[in-house]
């Protein structure tokens, strides 16, 4: 069920009369078969799957919850320290086993529908270059959707509660409604259990205010996904499928448009995501924070999909970095190498494991491999770049608030994600390379300016909605800030700005966006993964 | 009582911290400097940080980081 079909703002229309005519004590019941009715439509095989997550991750969750009350109890019947020591000890292992029983489980499952014939595929072409005639078969499987985000966001909730951060939820039916959220089992946000749980459960009567902000949001997303990505998308379409025609300068042009069209489809969709919530009176975690503002490339990291950055950050980087393993390599290493170099090394492995992880969290291809690798090696090049940095800004110490510089920085950040996106643009890794090497080497301009992309045939109509979308875009971005969003911007205004603001949207979609019937609505890209 | 002095004044030469109670609100200190000073701590005082730990509260300022390694001294 997509955001974008009919049948989807039918069930929501539907849900939202039940949600707010019942009682408010029915709300997480009406919201638990919202759920449970909102994955079922995706198959029943997906539905299984889920309901293994949602299971062991619960189950597992409140044994180490119960586990953590008993070290308690025991704790505080005795003083003696290395008694205390070897209970922790013990109720730690047990805890431990609990903890990998799930892991095996879900990351199995995730393992096994997302790269396990991605690792065959990759076996059996090496395979063919031998003389062992054999090649390994293939699953026949559909990934369920949302997979990934709410195998993590389940992770997130375990781990939260191993390491002591939330209590477990004793009540299955509230952690159904966490875990399976319909609104963000398409693209997240991965919403952290301590973050969101008090927004979950408690009573939501209704209010016109929140409401409208909740329905603005939703406009605002369809805006942005249907005036801007819908319209872009095609044309990126049709110049990645001709890398030999479409080189040099028409590179940077499609991954210009493609930075427009990603932002549009993505923070298009969680618009309407948190919107959707906030209509349930639910407030989720925000995932961007006007990500082509920013000034480095680990700025970027931070605020464009927050919710899977800081995923990685607090599930990957922090318990790879400190863990027993990297602790001796990194002694090994100092002694070996030297404090400076020697401190680095688990820094780089780090970096590199999670931003190889990243990659095949979005797919698994050897171009989204090579995408997270490039972001890794970025980061890890700026790392040590920074020594340079301080130096420059200690010798110029205006520049950091010199307007010119300040939008240097910004526009060498866009174009350096630019490039490194365009591994999750074109059909293979060689390709990618291929047109990195022709905006040194061929940059077309003598075609450009004969041809432009005439040859293309676009229909008017997606550039003018294009250019009209970004401008709305830009104006908005304008007039708001990090601390007042939008919908609370307009929402402070008076009755008659608010409502011209809903006909704006309304009307720009109705005459702009890409829609109707027999229109294929395009896929939000992040459904995917 | 263990102090980090030290080892933070390499990671952090320019910053007073004995004042200074932002340490990761203001990017003074960056996940390489986390990592390096819990690989510090555990090869200069034998004393494992968990991850449950590496919360922003515990390395915001010299005086929380040696309240976390000393609670940890004493379990």
């Amino acid at each position: 069920m997509s955001f974008t079909s009919l049948v989807f703002l039918i069930f929501l229309f539907f849900f939202l009369v039940l949600y707010y005519s019942l009682p408010e004590k029915c709300q997480l019941h009406i919201l638990f078969m919202g759920n449970i009715l909102f994955y079922l439509s995706g198959g029943l095989t997906s539905f299984l799957f889920l309901s293994t997550t949602v299971v062991t991750v619960f189950f597992s969750a409140k044994k180490i919850g119960l586990l953590e009350k008993k070290r308690q109890e025991a704790f505080s019947k005795i003083k003696d320290k290395s008694e205390k020591k070897a209970i922790k000890v013990f109720y730690k292992k047990k805890q431990k086993k609990c903890l990998i029983f799930c892991f095996v489980i879900n990351f199995g499952i995730l393992f096994t529908l997302k790269y396990f014939n991605f690792v065959m595929e990759n076996l059996n072409q090496l395979l063919s270059h031998t003389t062992w005639n054999r090649q390994f078969v293939l699953l026949d499987v559909l990934l369920p959707l949302g997979l990934s985000f709410y195998t993590f966001q389940s992770i997130s909730y375990l781990l939260d509660v191993y390491w002591g951060k939330e209590e477990s939820q004793e009540n299955f039916l509230k952690y159904v409604v966490y875990a399976t959220f319909f609104p963000q089992m398409i693209q997240g946000p991965i919403s952290r259990y301590g973050k969101v749980k008090d927004s979950f459960y408690k009573p939501h009567p209704f209010e016109g205010a929140v409401f409208y902000e909740g329905s603005l949001r939703i406009l605002y997303g369809y805006f942005k996904k249907s005036v801007v990505a819908d319209r872009l998308l095609p044309i990126i379409g049709q110049l990645v499928a001709q890398p030999d025609d479409y080189q040099g300068i028409y590179f940077l042009i499609t991954m210009f448009l493609y930075a427009i069209a990603l932002y549009g489809d993505f923070t298009g969709g969680i618009d309407i995501t948190l919107g959707v919530a906030k209509l349930f009176g639910i407030t989720l975690q925000e995932n961007f924070n006007r990500p082509y503002l920013s000034r480095s490339i680990t700025e970027y990291w931070r605020r464009w999909h927050m919710s899977m950055g800081s995923w990685f950050r607090d599930y990957l980087f922090y318990p790879l970095s400190v863990s027993k393993f990297m602790l001796k390599v990194s002694k090994v290493s100092r002694e070996k190498l030297g404090k400076n170099l020697g401190k680095r090394i688990p820094f780089y492995l780090s970096t590199l494991t999670i931003w190889f992880s990243t990659g095949l969290w979005h797919g698994a291809t050897w171009n989204y491999i090579a995408w997270g690798l490039a972001n890794g090696f970025v980061i890890l090049i700026s790392q040590e770049l920074s020594p340079f940095y301080q130096k420059f800004h200690v010798k110029f110490p205006h520049m950091a608030q010199c307007k010119t510089f300040v939008a240097f920085t910004i526009v060498r950040t866009f174009w350096l994600m630019c490039f490194i996106r365009a591994f999750d643009c074109y059909a293979s890794v060689g390709i990618t390379l291929q047109m990195y090497k022709s905006v040194f080497f061929h940059l077309s301009l003598e075609q450009f300016f004969s041809e432009g992309l005439s040859t293309l045939q676009i229909q008017p109509i997606r550039w003018i909605s294009g250019i009209f979308g970004v401008s709305v875009m830009l104006f908005i971005g304008a007039i708001t800030s990090e601390e007042k969003n939008f919908t609370t911007f307009v929402g402070e205004k008076s009755l008659i700005v608010k409502v011209s603001v809903v006909y704006f949207f309304l009307f720009s979609i109705f005459l702009l966006g890409a829609y109707g019937m027999g229109y294929d609505g395009a896929q939000f890209i992040y459904n995917q993964f | 009582m263990i102090t980090l002095l030290p080892i933070l004044k390499e990671l952090c030469p320019d910053v007073d911290l004995e004042t200074c109670s932002t340490l990761i609100d203001d990017e003074l200190l960056v996940s390489l400097d986390i990592i390096t000073l819990v690989a510090e701590v555990a090869s200069q005082f034998d004393i494992e940080i968990p991850v449950e730990e590496i919360i922003p509260e515990n390395f915001n300022s010299l005086a929380a980081l040696d309240a976390l390694v000393n609670r940890l001294e004493d379990e």
